[in-house]
């Protein structure tokens, strides 16, 4: 293999991956404060629709993104009203939050389809951006060094700061936390429209960066992924980080695998390898700790009123 | 019926009918031709499904107030389908079309509780007294874009965005490669299988995959426009797929086949409302307007255009086809005799690749 072609899958994986890992991120502090949002794929398909039109009426990419995160927090607020203040159901109200964003998309964006915008592109200046081998770490668009730079920000408020600590009391204790005074439903809809507003983000990355254009269900079930991610991660950011990346490479070598006509391992068994690591990951956790309850917020899913 | 609310609402109309089936309408000499369609994707793919839409919005144009056309998408096929069917055949659909090949079995189902409605399935080859089946014969406009590969490729090789290694997908891979293959012998064909019709982003990976493995021509039995994409982004040449991509690519976009189902429909309907329509198979291809090839980008050479003209010429003629023999597997077996061309029953059961195709 030669350098240019490492550097080539190493830029194709390092986008696989952004997506899931933006969007698995927000999941993750949604979960952290409690709430169990299966509507990812939902609030992803609403801001890469959003971020689409608003890019390709306005022509600013910019714009499109600011609307990706917009609509994507929009969408977390439906679910928020929903089951936070009324209580109802999150597992029902988080799968009614998916099929509503593949209908609403798809209505927003019928008059989108055909069209295209420019991609997204590199923020460094060409001498690094296209440079045969920096290119990897300089050549990235903006959505890239975010999704990292959120990592750390994101591990760095849950376990150093007070905020997070109250974040994460809610998560594990909502009464107790109501007991000694946190607002706990103002703190989750604070939490859910992070996690709306990154997956509005992750949402966009398909309709901006990897496939500039609308076409219904773009995002094609990456929302499953990244819940399964957080999971994965065991509500780590670190390990988050890890687990996207490892989705992202093992989803592209599977497909490079198949280019180059490696036949002694079986594309089928690279499209299953992630899966079963997820399934190998869990029952290592729940092995180790004997739990049960591989390190879940102890109050995810569960609905909480004042009273 | 010529204004597109018109026809939106009577769309929805024919849903809220099936839904209070107490107000579906008996078939009355009178009210218009109800002409039903599911298809498996989005009508917003841009791709596959689009085109048989766009084949019902020609029947609406053709027929105007006689007709009324309802569709369902997003059909997922197996027990889904039937019960869409049979939505549709209770809405009081006289023909119905279903337009993919997993709805075959469904259709074949749902067609003899509804002996009196008319039924054609797509690309299938299962058929009954109500039931006949239409296919278009793709493979034809893979060898025109093939000889194009063939003149303008650099590399002498090119990557093959597939679906699933179902028939029509082989044959489309066999008879692209073929023709590439009669203007460079030494052409490669590399093929991904994504698994899937339709997941953009896995398209464009895949169609990033060849190229990083040497491809300079992606060609794409996929439904997205992703690939083209790619192929614009990394500066090498591709072909739309069902319909003219050229919006998406178009530097890439060195032309594309495109589907054109309206004239079927259009005849059908015809024969439904004269009370000629009987059941039967058909195959067409460029000859019949089936398969059309979308106008070619400047950039192809003279060269490329000239040879892509004559063989288009010459497979509407009966002069060339496709699959001329010898061909030989890959074991080296030969399928198609010297002289010989493949028969139907051959291309509809294809589960072999010729040589230089790596799949």
């Amino acid at each position: 293999m030669t350098s240019a072609m490492a550097v080539s899958i190493l830029m194709t994986l390092i986008a696989a991956s952004t997506p899931l890992l933006l969007a698995s991120l927000g999941e993750l502090v949604a979960e952290k404060a409690g709430v169990l949002n299966l509507g990812v794929e939902g609030m992803m398909l609403c801001g890469a629709v959003a971020g689409f039109a608003i890019a390709f009426s306005s022509g600013s990419t910019t714009l499109g993104l600011v609307a990706a995160i917009l609509a994507g927090i929009a969408a977390s607020m439906i679910f928020a009203v929903l089951a936070l203040s009324l209580g109802a159901n999150q597992v029902a109200t988080g799968l009614a939050l998916t099929i509503f964003g593949i209908g609403a998309s798809s209505l927003i964006g019928a008059g989108f389809v055909g069209r295209t915008v420019e991609r997204l592109g590199p923020i460094f200046p060409a001498a690094l951006s296209e440079h045969p081998v920096l290119r990897v770490v300089f050549g990235q668009d903006i959505l890239v060094y975010l999704s990292l730079v959120l990592v750390v920000g994101v591990g760095y408020f849950l376990r150093r700061t007070r905020a997070g600590l109250i974040l994460r009391a809610v998560g594990e204790n909502d009464a107790s936390a109501h007991a000694i005074g946190y607002p706990v439903l103002a703190i989750r809809y604070a939490a859910v429209a992070f996690g709306g507003a990154l997956a509005g983000l992750g949402g966009a990355y398909f309709s901006l960066a990897l496939t500039p254009m609308w076409a219904d269900r773009l995002t094609a079930g990456r929302g499953w992924i990244a819940l399964a991610l957080v999971v994965f991660s065991a509500w780590k950011p670190g390990r988050l980080l890890l687990g996207a990346y490892l989705f992202g490479a093992v989803m592209t070598l599977e497909l490079q695998a198949k280019a180059a006509g490696i036949g002694w391992i079986a594309p089928e068994f690279l499209a299953m390898a992630p899966y079963l690591a997820t399934i190998a990951v869990l029952t290592m956790m729940s092995l180790g700790r004997r739990t049960g309850r591989l390190d879940a917020p102890a109050c995810l899913g569960k609905p909480f009123s004042a009273s | 019926m010529t204004s597109i609310i018109t026809r939106r609402r009577l769309t929805f109309g024919a849903a809220a009918a099936s839904t209070l089936p107490i107000l579906g309408r008996g078939a009355s000499a009178q009210s218009p031709l109800g002409i039903g369609f599911i298809y498996v994707g989005p009508i917003g793919d841009h791709g596959y499904s689009w085109t048989h839409d766009q084949g019902r919005l020609a029947l609406e144009k053709e027929y105007g107030a006689k007709v009324k056309t309802s569709f369902i998408e997003n059909v997922a096929e197996g027990p889904d389908a039937a019960r869409a069917l049979r939505q549709l055949a209770q809405a009081g659909n006289q023909l119905i079309f279903a337009t993919s090949f997993g709805f075959m079995n469904p259709t074949i189902q749902v067609a003899k509780q509804f002996p009196k409605i008319k039924f054609e399935h797509a690309t299938g080859y299962m058929r009954a007294e109500n039931v006949a089946t239409y296919d278009a014969r793709f493979y034809e406009g893979r060898a025109v874009i093939g000889t194009i590969a063939g003149h303008m490729s650099k590399t002498g090789q090119a990557g093959y965005v597939a679906s699933f290694p179902i028939p029509e997908v082989v044959m489309g891979i066999n008879a692209f490669h073929l023709a590439a293959r009669k203007v460079n012998p030494n052409f490669k064909t590399k093929v991904v299988w994504c698994s899937t019709w339709y997941d953009p982003a896995k398209e464009a990976d895949a169609a990033k995959a060849l190229i990083d493995q040497g491809a300079d021509m992606i060609t794409q039995h996929t439904d997205s426009a992703a690939p083209l994409q790619a192929a614009e982004q990394r500066g090498v040449f591709a072909f739309g797929q069902a319909s003219d991509m050229k919006a998406f690519a178009p530097k890439a976009h060195l032309s594309a086949i495109v589907d054109d189902w309206s004239g079927y429909y259009i005849k059908r309907v015809k024969e439904v409302m004269d009370g000629t329509w009987k059941t039967g198979a058909v195959w067409g291809g460029i000859k019949d307007g089936f398969v059309k090839l979308a106008p070619y980008n400047d950039a192809v050479t003279p060269e490329a255009r000239k040879a892509a003209d004559e063989v288009t010429k010459a497979i509407a003629a009966g002069t060339l086809h496709p699959f001329t023999g010898e061909l030989k597997d890959q074991k080296g077996e030969v399928r198609v005799k010297a002289g010989e061309h493949a028969t139907d029953e051959i291309l509809s059961k294809m589960d072999w690749y010729v040589d230089g195709i790596q799949a």
